[in-house]
């Protein structure tokens, strides 16, 4: 190596200029691509909305199938609907102490930290008007990462419909089977409380088969991924619980009810 | 020259093979071989940053004070590695999400470091820019061959598109789950190694010792 580059002001100058470019080429590139990127991720995740109701096929239009979801907003400790702008964003809302409320470690089982006082919730209708699928956004920790996804619900707010979840960082081919279709099948169908109206979903270890007792409640665990599996149970049991849509759900099975 | 070109991207596959033969980049291989398509993904995306990186260090090593070479290095394959993962996230939504973080994780990968330090730094931007291809295509050649085997006989897929019809779905073959854990590819880059040095013996390394024979026990009465 040439002496001439061993200088101090020689090596600050380089290392400037390096940094300069690269850092030049990394904005450029994370800037250009931006609206490509936040394009595929709103598709993703109407696309999950959409899985997670039963309501996509292969290669549908996405944009138009959406059009027939509304989008509301609840306000979870009274679970009733208030107005927000389409603006409202929950994620943002929960990292604002004055929009949300810290959760004790008692209460966090999901390990989200803090709660929106607002959520959003989607109700798909269908085509003659009558509730088909109630869709709550939720999330939660799992082994890495937070996993975030949609679970819908049957329009007797007790029956799940479908789990799905658009955005995690659990171990490709452990945790990351959440993904796996016939793992999600598995959700469909299973009721969320027992008979004295308790929650009471939850994955359990190994195969639920007909023999097993209150098999309607439990849900396989994923081999390989006990904490990732812990972690989706906890947060569907959180989200349905009191600090998550409880009063939400509580109201909508005594309307049905009404209705019924 | 053209023998020399020929030797830089073709000497990596079999002759010196950066994970058969250095025992590099381990990690990613063992993480993104559970498929097909995300191998190709992570083939194609390393394939490119060695290579650019190869060429950009290149370029500018009379520059680089030695004091802070490996770091100018690093912030050049930091700053390609940003930007591949940047396009496929744009580009290949999908498949950027179940690599998720393997692709940042290529800064890491010691055939990048490796090639930089050893390569780029001593020769000029063209042959460093080809040898970079080369490594790449060593490691995509084992990526490939793992990618195969794992999704092949532990899903019974290829490239998603079901090939054996598996159990599962009322086939005749029983997936092997074990292909589609990490481990298992320890195992075939082990019968990898062991193919390869069958073939070529001289990549065989030296014992670093020899086993003395037994002592006699009947000494110690």
């Amino acid at each position: 190596m040439a002496g001439k580059n061993e200088s101090v002001a020689r090596t600050l100058t380089v290392a400037f200029l390096v940094c300069l470019v690269c850092a030049v080429v990394v904005s450029t590139a994370a800037v250009t691509l931006r609206p490509v990127q936040q394009k595929n991720q709103t598709l993703d995740r109407r696309v999950n909305i959409l899985q997670a109701a039963d309501l996509y096929q292969p290669g549908m239009d996405v944009e138009k199938a959406f059009n027939t979801i509304e989008r509301k907003f609840v306000d979870l400790e009274t679970g009733e609907y208030v107005e927000k702008p389409d603006s409202y964003d929950q994620l943002k809302a929960a990292k604002d102490p004055d929009r949300s409320e810290r959760l004790s470690g008692e209460e966090d089982i999901a390990g989200i930290k803090s709660q929106a006082d607002v959520a959003e919730v989607f109700l798909a209708r269908s085509d003659d008007g009558e509730l088909h699928r109630i869709i709550l956004p939720v999330r939660g920790y799992g082994l890495w990462s937070t996993l975030y996804g949609f679970m819908a619900l049957e329009a007797d707010a007790k029956t799940i419909a479908g789990l799905g979840f658009y955005q995690h960082g659990e171990t490709p081919g452990l945790g990351g089977e959440v993904d796996n279709p016939k793992w999600k099948a598995l959700w469909e169908g299973k009721k969320l409380y027992d008979e004295d109206g308790d929650i009471a979903i939850q994955v359990v270890k190994g195969t639920v088969d007909s023999g097993t007792p209150n098999a309607e409640n439990k849900v396989d665990g994923l081999a390989g991924a006990t904490l990732t599996s812990k972690g989706v149970s906890n947060l569907v049991r959180f989200w349905v619980g009191e600090k998550g849509f409880g009063p939400y759900l509580d109201r909508m099975r005594n309307k049905t009810g009404g209705e019924a | 020259m053209a023998e020399k070109t020929k030797d830089l991207l073709f000497g990596p596959i079999f002759d010196n093979n950066p994970i058969a033969l250095q025992i590099l980049g381990i990690c990613s291989a063992l993480a993104v071989t559970s498929n097909l398509s995300t191998t190709v993904t992570m083939c194609i995306a390393l394939t490119l940053v060695v290579a650019f990186s190869n060429f950009f260090v290149s370029t500018i090593r009379n520059s680089i004070p030695s004091s802070i070479r490996i770091i100018v290095q690093m912030t050049i394959i930091a700053s390609l590695v940003i930007v591949v993962d940047q396009f496929l996230k744009a580009y290949a939504y999908s498949i950027s999400k179940q690599l998720s973080v393997f692709v940042g994780l290529i800064i890491t990968n010691c055939i990048v470091m490796g090639r930089a330090e050893a390569f780029a730094m001593q020769n000029k931007p063209l042959p460093s820019f080809m040898d970079g291809i080369g490594n790449g295509l060593g490691y995509s050649v084992l990526l490939l061959v793992l990618g195969f085997i794992r999704e092949l006989f532990g899903a019974g897929s290829l490239f998603g598109v079901q090939v054996l019809p598996s159990t599962a779905d009322g086939g005749w073959y029983q997936t092997n789950g074990l292909l589609l854990l990490p481990p298992s590819a320890f195992f075939l880059i082990g019968f990898f190694i062991w193919a390869v040095r069958a073939w070529k013996p001289e990549q065989v390394e030296q014992d670093d010792f020899k086993m003395k024979p037994h002592t006699r026990v009947s000494d110690a009465f």
